[in-house]
């Protein structure tokens, strides 16, 4: 299965993003809290990597030949959880569970736990080192997969991340596609103001990296982006800056000031997925 | 709070003062046998066979007898500079694709400077990572950030890590195919460059997870792992002298212990249990040995040999392992003093 082409009857992406918001959501009831802002501003980057770019078999997730998803930023892992009940990866069911004692998604996402689940994040700052390690793997063993690896604007604080994004320009990983959420949001505030990051795509430009920023919640510039990071000829890795809003697609979530590790009461939830129900009549 | 400044001592008319505390020191004695680069030389031929095994270091090939490796497999070797999360990191991806990553750097910079990286990336994901880090414990008189006399205690608290404190070069050319043979994490003291050879003549075959007794003795039995067998059968012969007859049981795998082994010879009434490790007295094989015995209800005369619990001076190997009580010497006076 090689993605866009074969796909051509299925649902358009936008209706995949729309799917991918409400299994989060879904998912966030059943805790009440969580990390459902970063959920609903990453949905349509994930609905262009798994219906547009990446190659898998929803039913044999440890294919030799599927592309590497890598979750840096392990408490996304309810954005992917959504992601791959969407892709068919894990049964629908199962978000009932999510984050309960015994299930198979827990709050923080980890390899041993989740089919399609490649690193245990959780402990900011390990994805893009590991993305680096398999490329380099994928390369020796001949195999034309892709790492993929999501990682956001707060986890630039981390020194490692710099650590791997000079290795993987050093070991020329045209192989690499990372994906940075600038939704400027982080644990204390603002990232701008926890520590400067900008201009961001000027110095992985200057770090040796083939870098494009976009407006991540506009579908058409994230396939595009996509398309572009995997038919650029340049023996370089490859970086799509996504400009994501946090709550994306829930009015009333998105307005809220204090939204990394969201409350949302009981009554808010049947909102929230009304207002994305019209959201999508829209 | 007052910073506290080493204060200089003039050098003794009587004993001339050695002038090295250079990061790389030899560890073995004067006219002592050894063998060049043991690690490097045996990792060579497992790989010929083996060709999922990658080398991967942190500019610090050359000081961990890699770059022997590195001469032979040029395709099969990663220079990933200098970047110990990286290294770890990278080496759990590469893992993650089938190979099997033999990852070098010193003691310090993985025990202390990479641990999150090596927990979470590859203890608690299970890679099959196998990581050899050079001067373990005080192996080098460049003071405390190249001394790592905690490596022993940080990795033991790691789950899924198996910890392996090799004596000398016959043993490191047997523990490198065990440690490619062996699924999951291995952590491995390096001993690097001229290393002693001392337990071919014991006739000694490793095993991993086993403890072996390498003389038997009625008055006091050693305990001991890494570059400190070899000082425990040192002074196990010149104990001879004053008539005491110590055993040394060696314990390379320093995880999981040989609980078993270990508790069976302390039990033999009237020795003196003596625990000895180049590593502090907290954490490491000693306290270890203690809980152990304590659970078995096993309760000997139990002494320890090992590092205070103090960031160690600069200064030249053989001075410090004097001062530290870890040279040959200072064991004997101690064992002495206990009796």
């Amino acid at each position: 299965m090689s993605g866009a082409d074969l796909r051509t009857n299925e649902p358009p992406l936008a209706e995949r993003a729309y799917g991918i918001r409400r299994n989060a959501l879904r998912m966030g009831e059943v805790q009440g809290q969580g990390y459902i802002a970063q959920a609903l501003d990453i949905a349509d980057v994930l609905a262009a990597a798994y219906f547009h770019a990446m190659r898998y078999r929803p039913e044999d997730p440890a294919w030799d030949g599927r592309d590497r998803f890598l979750l840096s930023n392990g408490h996304y892992a309810i954005a992917l959880y959504a992601a791959l009940i969407e892709a068919g990866i894990i049964p629908e069911a199962e978000l009932e569970t999510y984050g309960s004692d015994e299930s198979r998604l827990p709050m923080s996402g980890m390899a041993s736990y989740t089919p399609g689940m490649e690193m245990s994040g959780g402990s900011l700052g390990l994805g893009l080192g590991i993305a680096v390690g398999m490329c380099l793997g994928l390369k020796r063993k001949g195999s034309d997969s892709r790492v993929y690896t999501l990682f956001s604007d707060g986890e630039l604080d981390e020194g490692s991340k710099w650590e791997a994004m000079m290795s993987a320009a050093h070991h020329k990983l045209d192989n690499l596609i990372a994906i940075v959420d600038v939704n400027n949001q982080q644990a204390d505030g603002p990232s701008t103001q926890m520590m400067g990051f900008e201009p961001l795509a000027e110095k992985v430009r200057a770090f040796g990296w083939f870098v494009q920023r976009i407006d991540g919640n506009d579908l058409d510039a994230v396939v595009a982006a996509f398309d572009a990071a995997r038919t650029h000829e340049g023996a370089r890795p490859r970086m799509i800056i996504a400009d994501t809003l946090m709550g994306k697609g829930v009015p009333f979530l998105e307005a809220r000031e204090r939204n990394h590790f969201m409350r949302v009461d009981q009554h808010e939830w049947q909102l929230a997925l009304q207002a994305l129900d019209e959201g999508r009549r829209a | 709070m007052t910073a506290t400044t080493k204060t200089a001592t003039m050098p003794s008319p009587n004993k001339p003062r050695l002038t090295t505390s250079a990061m790389i020191a030899s560890i073995a004695s004067e006219g002592q046998r050894t063998k060049p680069a043991p690690f490097g030389n045996a990792l060579v031929e497992v790989a010929r066979t083996r060709h999922d095994i990658v080398g991967m270091t942190a500019d610090l090939g050359k000081y961990t007898d890699l770059h022997v490796f590195a001469k032979e497999f040029p395709d099969r070797y990663y220079q990933m500079g200098m970047a110990e999360q990286l290294l770890f990191a990278a080496a759990s991806g590469i893992a993650a694709e089938g190979f099997t990553p033999f990852v070098t750097t010193y003691a310090v910079f993985a025990a202390r400077r990479a641990y999150d990286f090596i927990h979470q990336t590859i203890a608690e994901e299970d890679r099959n990572v196998k990581i050899a880090c050079a001067l373990p414990g005080l192996t080098s008189g460049y003071g405390p950030s190249h001394q790592a006399a905690e490596d022993l205690a940080l990795f033991r608290a790691m789950p899924n890590m198996t910890i392996i404190d090799p004596c000398d070069a016959h043993e490191i050319e047997q523990v490198v195919p065990a440690m490619a043979n062996h699924q999951g994490p291995v952590y491995m003291r390096l001993l690097r460059g001229q290393v002693p050879l001392v337990l071919d003549e014991y006739g000694y075959k490793f095993e991993l997870g086993k403890a072996k007794l390498l003389r038997d003795g009625a008055d006091v039995l050693f305990v001991s792992s890494g570059l400190l067998t070899m000082r425990a059968l040192e002074a196990a012969q010149r104990l001879e002298a004053d008539r005491i007859q110590a055993a040394v049981l060696h314990v390379p795998t320093i995880k999981p212990l040989d609980t078993q082994t270990i508790v069976d010879a302390c039990r033999k009434p009237g020795r003196l249990v003596v625990v000895a490790e180049n590593h502090t007295v907290i954490g490491g094989l000693g306290e270890a040995v203690a809980a152990a015995l304590m659970r078995a209800r096993v309760h000997p005369a139990f002494q320890q040999i090992g590092l205070p619990d103090e960031f160690l001076a600069a200064g030249a190997l053989p001075t410090l392992h004097d001062r530290y009580g870890i040279s040959t010497e200072a064991i004997c006076a101690a064992v002495k003093s206990w009796r």
